[in-house]
């Protein structure tokens, strides 16, 4: 009782260091000289949005500015024309990218269209209002998303190869892998959709199982990419959950959600039930896969917030007790997150399955609902 | 006065806390119950888990990003 | 939630569900469908062995019933046979005792009957030769007296003595 005490009170106090964080980075805009504080809190809200280019960290000159070690990532615009160019014309933000008589400013991670000169406009709520260019960049997340794929597809066409040769034995790393895949057919496949259907959702289900595992993975190492945390990431994955769900629905699923009371009731009785009832239904396949695009995105992102203000704390404290303290708090959390990268995994996946179960399942039980 | 929206965002964990340790003690005393249905009891509990998750990310978003 | 649209990247939804469709249709060709496959295959495989090896025990526990009552059997067979030797045994056995019996009781018979007319040959033998002896000393005596009383006697005497010869 006292540990899981524990965990949500640390739970409770990072989501304020955060929060404290979010707004003390606003209101710090801005001012010339930032104090750690905000440094760290900045460096937080940096790593936490995708970025153009791929650094892997910056060093502070004698001069005041910063080094960054890394590589340029190529920029692709749509603005009246493809524009490509490398991200190192940014400068990390500092300098104004000129283009075919265009002028692109960096600006909190997002590419705005500005004068020679680089000014940005502000609404009264501090927001750029600048012209916003359509941004196809490979960034750092679709770097880290490209590195994923291509270690998916080498290490399980690999598997897949050693089973050819090897008479239906997997060898080497297979041997670790072939148990999870066993276990995503045995027990969320098969549980969840049913003997007979599970088949054609398999390839989605391991692919999204270990994309989401391998990335969540990936977010922890400190190269400090977080992809799994990116909004735009897990809309796309749930997009597809919500796609393949409805394309696939059979006739009972659609009549479970346009009659879902069946035969029970006489028609007039269902009328002014359904008027509440349908449009319940209705939301319900939306906020379905929005569920899970929330849940991944904020507990991934919270999973960083935590472990980067802890690191942070450590250089905040600067004292014999805070900063040791700080460290194993930091890394008793970052064992936390390497569980929850499973297990986050794992809920995408299940509810996945859950979702196709749903829709895949033909009614020859009239009254489990 | 305004409330700040920190203190929403406390409110959304300890009603979060909540819910799901109840899931998650529930759970367990089913288990310790029926051993046999330890498959099911948690799948069931990882979904129930999950739908509070969900409902409680979203509102924290609610509370903490909505500019005020 | 203002923020949380204003960080949705179109460019990263973009690549992310592009790269991710190709991911999932390439790896299904190339990985999870083969996978998938020499998985089910492999329990298929140790699901027909599995019943191969349960109907070898059947047949194994067949045959050993089937050996064990033919060794029954066999048994059975031996012991009914050496009781029949042991009783044919018994039978000869008295049998012969029976008809040596019956010969040596007739083989006794016979020689009591022998004997039996033997005697009956003897006593009449000696019957007529005693008549003889007695006609004949009776002759000799009668010669004897009719020549001397004397050698009568002696006569007599020494056919007595003859006699007692023998």
């Amino acid at each position: 009782m006292r540990s899981t005490l524990l965990i949500k009170l640390l739970f409770v106090t990072s989501l304020f260091i955060s929060n404290t964080a979010f707004a003390s980075m606003k209101e710090s805009e801005g001012e010339g000289e930032k104090d750690l504080k905000t440094e760290i809190t900045e460096y937080i809200g940096h790593h936490l949005k995708d970025s153009h280019d791929f650094s892997l960290f910056s060093i502070k000159q004698e001069d005041g500015t910063k080094k960054h070690i890394g590589f340029p990532l190529p920029v692709i615009l749509w603005d009246n024309g493809l524009k490509v160019f490398s991200s190192s014309k940014f400068h990390h933000g500092e300098t104004v990218a000129e283009v075919d008589g265009n002028y692109y400013k960096l600006y909190h991670s997002k590419i705005y269209k500005t004068d020679a000169s680089g000014t940005i406009n502000y609404d009264e709520k501090h927001h750029a209002t600048n012209e916003k260019p359509l941004d196809l960049s490979i960034t750092k997340g679709v770097v880290m998303i490209f590195i994923v794929g291509l270690l998916m597809f080498w290490l399980f066409s690999s598997l897949a190869k050693s089973y050819a040769k090897n008479g239906s034995i997997p060898k080497g790393i297979g041997r670790f892998f072939e148990p999870i895949v066993l276990y995503i057919r045995d027990d969320i496949a098969i549980a969840n959709i049913g003997e007979k259907r599970y088949k054609k959702y398999m390839p989605f289900l391991l692919t999204v199982f270990f994309f989401i595992w391998f990335l969540n993975m990936f977010g922890l190492t400190p190269l400090g990419v977080n992809v799994t945390g990116n909004i735009a990431v897990t809309t796309a994955l749930a997009i597809v959950t919500f796609l393949l769900t409805n394309l696939t629905g059979t006739k009972d699923y659609w009549k479970h959600l346009f009659d879902p009371l069946g035969d029970s009731m006489p028609w007039y009785g269902k009328i002014p039930l359904y008027i509440i009832l349908i449009p319940i239904e209705i939301l319900g396949i939306f906020i379905k896969p929005f569920s899970l695009l929330i849940r991944l995105y904020a507990n991934m992102q919270a999973g960083h917030i935590v472990v980067m203000s802890l690191i942070g704390l450590m250089f905040i404290f600067k004292s014999w007790i805070g900063s040791p303290l700080s460290f194993g708090l930091a890394f008793a959390i970052s064992l936390i997150e390497i569980l929850v990268a499973l297990l986050q995994a794992y809920i995408f996946t299940m509810l996945s399955a859950l979702y196709f179960g749903f829709a895949s399942e033909e009614h020859d039980h009239a009254e489990a609902h | 006065m305004t409330i700040p929206r920190i203190v929403g965002a406390g409110l959304i964990v300890i009603g979060v806390g909540v819910g799901i340790g109840k899931i998650g003690g529930q759970a367990m005393e089913a288990i310790a119950r029926q051993p046999e249905a330890y498959g099911k009891i948690q799948t069931a509990m990882l979904i129930a888990a999950a739908l509070i998750e969900g409902i409680g990310f979203a509102a924290l978003f609610a509370t903490t990003e909505i500019e005020g | 939630m203002d923020q949380l649209i204003e960080d949705f990247s179109l460019g990263l939804f973009f690549w992310q569900s592009l790269l991710f469709i190709c991911l999932v249709l390439l790896l299904r060709k190339f990985a999870w469908k083969p996978i998938l496959n020499s998985v089910s295959e492999r329990e298929e495989g140790i699901k027909n062995a599995l019943a191969a090896a349960e109907d070898a025990k059947k047949e194994m526990q067949n045959v050993t019933a089937d050996s064990e009552k033919l060794l029954k059997e066999a048994r059975a067979e031996r012991e009914a046979m050496l009781k029949e030797a042991r009783e044919i045994k018994d039978k000869l056995i008295a049998d012969s005792k029976e008809q040596a019996k019956a010969e040596g009781d007739k083989m006794i018979k016979q020689a009591q009957a022998a004997i039996e007319s033997e005697k009956k040959a003897a006593v009449a033998d000696i019957k007529s030769q005693v008549a003889n002896l007695s006609v004949e000393i009776a002759e000799k005596v009668i010669k004897e007296q009719l020549s001397n009383k004397d050698k009568q006697l002696k006569l007599v005497e020494d056919m007595l003595g003859d006699i007692k010869l023998n």
